[in-house]
């Protein structure tokens, strides 16, 4: 089988895998790193959203074989050790998880979201697709402008 | 019977139960409200529901064993909680019971699931939104104990009186300033010929954390990944596996045909054939899944491989009897409503862990029902209940579906086939299309009036049956069926009687529940009944106020039975503005609901330019559960209800055709995105009055009234069919 190195989280990892077997199985099986959810396995749900490269990805469709090389980040390695990212306190203080089964995924979206995009607009937040089966939507959404405000 | 008009808001929660079992004719003080009867108004007598709700009833049995509880004190206190963590907050409530009772600060107090205990009877079940309410005086009791045990040992400690001690920040304080911690005392406390005196839960009017809102116990582990569902478990060996499930519901296997090629997949380890279809076990769940992607199976006929949409509401149609011609003496108002079959959808797909041994069992799964699944999956290996063990985990969401434990009995199963252990997982398509949904139902009101008054409104509710086989259907049948009142009805009736009443004086009123037994995999859904039932007379309540030419809100505050459902309506009203002009396409729409010992209203603003893609711009709800322990979870649980309604009301149901739902992810159920919901969500929590009522299950019904409402209102069609907008706009994956 061939091998595949990248670096996940800051540490370098190299796996055997087929080169098709996807991102999500290699890091949650072959990794142990549980954060990034399967929902959907179709890039449908976004439970699964990570970072390559600092972009949100669906892992779920991505081929190991593509990371290779590059920088995949999960929920886990999002904090800076015991200091949380803005958007996860943002999270916390307007207590947003129900379930909390989604969120991995939707702190990963808003990070993104606000790289790119430092205020969001109502639309902008919209455009995020990943589902909360919880309905935790509104207090996403306030979460984001508040950690906008703070960053 | 004779209404109560007593004022009955003061009455112990536990002196009532116990009265309504003694003494069944008593229950009219059932009724919370502390409304004088309006003389304007024909009274209707109360209905079962405001007898004794089902919540109540989970209530009333688990009383004997709901002592049982058990809390450990050291510097920290571990609870553990006999009830599963599925988003609800209960986890987060209880800390908050125990914290407070002890003096400690919150995150002192862990709270961990307790593994299914057969001696737990009833009171090992999540569901009918009763877990504070059950949970709410034993926990206080418990930890008061604990701290009567505490300020003893100190009091020992010190040759000190206990009025002289007290408890602070986990800590016994002696008037010196002496400090002595739990984990210093907890020996001395747990001496068995320490005494002490009846110890009583502190007054509530001196609580300082119930009762204030406060963010989950687990916020932190969930913003950083690190809670633990099912699959994140790590037990040793246990491999990854996905199950082929029949191109119909109930469908079995035949015959597996190319067997030795899939085990010559890459990573493949085992195939095994369970009663529910062909599983696979591999190295990574990615190749599970190929793996089953590429089985060739033969099936046998699933049970209901010819039916379709359109024969389950004929049948359903059929199953409600039609009303006579009206009276042409009275005014009538009918309405029909149909809605379908909607996916619980949690977004953890069931799921389980199983090692299972020649002579024992563990299992690993988000279970509201573990006792049953214990039982059950005992039975299924042939092995003793007490050779098997049934770790209950946090679950990504339920709203029902997890009361089975389908996930668990198949990893078992398979995990006893191929002789290792397995962590099964569902895939969405299966989940959606082979797993449990909320019945389709059929929705026949009718209602009369003279002289500006309602005379009598009468409900045929017709619907596929609904699952309890899960342990619900005990405690009915151990409880309810000894309440004269609902005497020898069929269980699903009982349920239905127990649940549905119209918070509203309309006269004669009258509830009919006519089932449809059809072999499909339903399930009780969060509201159980209530949300198409009462969701429906919502919608009919203005309908009938337009004929009486009067507004949604006044009609509803002159007809409505008591004080705290106006005082919902009025807070919303205010609060949302009702009745300010809207642009062409948006309306207001206004919905109640009252259940579970709590109240609620909803008032929503929608944007139905667009008939394909109306969009709740608003939300305003007021809710009064009596006490709330947590109101921002309380908040949490309301919000939930307002995006089930949305997503049920507006877009996200599921398409029965040839013995199959076709929708099979997100992409076809539409349940509600970010977009699909409103930007402007106000909550208003009732000031605190009583005891803890029902939440969990409370915000769906008035929710969708509210919704279908406005979008009568905005677009001048009645909805009759729910979800409203409903095509089958995708391209269905393949059996
Ligand atoms: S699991 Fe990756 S998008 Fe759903
Ligand atoms: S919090 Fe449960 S799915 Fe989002």
């Amino acid at each position: 089988m061939p091998k595949y190195t990248f670096t996940v989280n800051g540490e370098s990892v190299t796996v055997d895998a087929p080169a098709d077997l996807s991102l999500l199985w290699v890091l949650r099986d072959k990794l142990g790193i549980r954060g990034p959810k399967y929902g959907c396995g179709i890039d449908v749900c976004k439970a699964c959203t990570s970072h390559l490269d600092g972009e949100a990805v669906n892992p779920c469709v991505v081929p190991v074989a593509d990371a290779a090389g590059r920088t995949v980040t999960t929920i886990e390695g999002l904090a800076d050790g015991d200091t949380l990212h803005p958007v996860q306190q943002a999270w916390i203080d307007h207590d947003v998880a129900q379930c909390g089964y989604c969120q991995p995924g939707q702190i990963m979206a808003a990070v993104a979201l606000l790289k790119s995009n430092p205020n969001p607009t109502d639309a902008d937040i919209d455009a995020i697709e990943n589902v909360c089966r919880c309905g935790t939507y509104a207090r996403i959404r306030q979460a984001i402008k508040s950690a906008a405000a703070t960053m | 019977m004779a209404r109560s008009t007593k004022e009955s808001t003061g009455i112990e929660r536990r002196r009532f139960l116990t009265f309504l079992v003694a003494a069944p004719v008593l229950t009219v003080a059932a009724d919370l409200s502390t409304a004088k009867t309006a003389a304007a108004v024909v009274p209707s007598p109360p209905a079962v529901a405001e007898i004794a709700d089902i919540g109540d009833l989970g209530i009333l049995v688990g009383l004997p064993t709901a002592h049982m509880i058990v809390i450990e004190v050291t510097d920290t206190v571990r609870l553990r909680l006999p009830r599963t963590e599925v988003g609800q907050g209960i986890t987060t409530a209880v800390a908050m019971l125990v914290a407070e009772e002890l003096d400690l600060p919150i995150g002192a107090v862990a709270v961990t699931l307790e593994d299914a205990r057969p001696e737990l009877l009833f009171n090992q079940l999540t569901g009918s939104s009763n877990s504070v309410r059950s949970l709410y005086d034993p926990i206080r009791h418990v930890a008061a104990a604990a701290r009567g045990r505490l300020l003893a040992a100190a009091s020992t400690l010190w040759d000190l009186p206990t009025r002289k001690l007290h408890t602070r920040d986990g800590a016994v304080v002696a008037p010196d300033g002496r400090r002595a911690t739990y984990g210093t005392l907890t020996a001395a406390a747990a001496d068995r010929t320490l005494r002490t005196g009846a110890a009583q839960p502190k007054p509530e009017s001196e609580h300082t954390l119930v009762g204030t809102p406060t963010t989950r116990v687990d916020a932190r582990a969930i913003v950083t990944g690190q809670v633990r569902y099912a699959l994140d478990l790590d037990v040793p060996g246990a491999l990854p596996t996905m199950v082929r499930r029949p191109p119909t519901i109930n469908g079995s296997v035949r015959s597996v045909d190319n067997r030795a090629a899939v085990l010559a997949m890459p990573g493949v380890v085992a195939v095994s054939v369970i009663p529910t279809g062909v599983g696979v076990t591999a190295e990574t769940f990615g190749q599970a899944l190929d793996g089953k992607n590429a089985l060739e199976v033969t099936w046998n006929r699933g049970t209901v491989d010819d039916l379709s949409d359109s024969d389950i509401s004929a049948k359903l149609r059929n199953a409600a009897p039609r009303f006579p011609a009206p009276n042409p003496l009275v005014q009538t108002v009918d309405a029909d409503f149909e809605f379908a079959f909607v996916s619980h959808a949690p977004l953890e797909t069931n799921s389980a862990i199983a090692d299972v041994r020649a002579d024992r069992a563990e299992i690993w799964s988000g279970l509201k029902a573990p006792i049953i699944a214990r039982q059950t999956i005992a039975a299924a290996l042939g092995l003793p209940v007490d050779r098997v063990t049934v770790h209950v985990t946090q679950a990504g969401g339920s709203f029902g579906r997890r009361l089975f434990f389908d996930g668990a009995l198949e990893a078992a199963q398979i995990s006893r086939a191929i002789g290792r252990p397995v962590k099964l997982m569902w895939s969405r398509i299966d989940d959606m299309r082979h797993g449990r949904a909320r019945p389709a139902s059929h929705h026949k009101i009718r209602a009369t009036m003279a002289l500006g008054q309602v005379l009598s409104f009468e409900h045929r509710v017709a619907s596929v049956e609904t699952d309890f086989r899960h342990g619900i259907g005990e405690i009915l049948s151990a409880a309810v069926t000894h309440l004269p009142i609902i005497g020898n009805l069929a269980f699903s009736q009982a349920l239905f009687l127990t649940t549905i009443h119209t918070p509203y004086h309309f006269g004669a009123t009258k509830h009919q529940l006519s089932e449809v037994p059809l072999k499909m995999h339903t399930a009780s859904f969060r509201s159980v009944y209530s949300a198409n039932t009462r969701g429906a007379e919502e919608i009919m309540v203005d309908l009938i106020a337009e004929k009486m030419g009067k507004d949604p809100v006044a009609f509803r505050h002159e007809f409505l039975k008591n004080d705290r459902q106006r005082a919902v309506l009025d807070a919303v009203a205010s609060a949302g503005n009702w009745g300010r002009p809207m642009p062409d396409g948006h309306a207001q729409g206004i919905g109640i609901h009252d259940e579970y010992k709590s109240c609620t209203a909803c008032l929503v603003e929608i944007d139905a330019r667009d008939r394909a893609e109306p969009r709740v711009t608003k939300a305003v709800i007021a809710v009064d559960v009596g006490k709330p322990v947590n109101p921002r979870g309380l908040e949490a649980q309301m919000l939930g209800g307002l995006t089930d309604a949305i997503s049920t009301t507006l877009r996200a149901g599921l398409h029965i055709d040839k013995g199959l739902p076709l929708e099979g992810s997100y992409s076809q159920f539409h349940y509600a995105r970010q977009k699909n919901t409103p930007t402007d969500v106000k909550i208003v929590v009732m000031p605190a009055h009583g005891k803890p009522g029902g939440a969990g299950e409370l915000g769906l019904p008035a929710a969708v009234g509210a919704i279908a409402n406005a979008y009568r209102r905005a677009t001048g069609t009645t909805p009759t069919l729910f979800p409203i907008h409903f095509p089958v706009d995708f391209e269905p994956f393949p059996r």
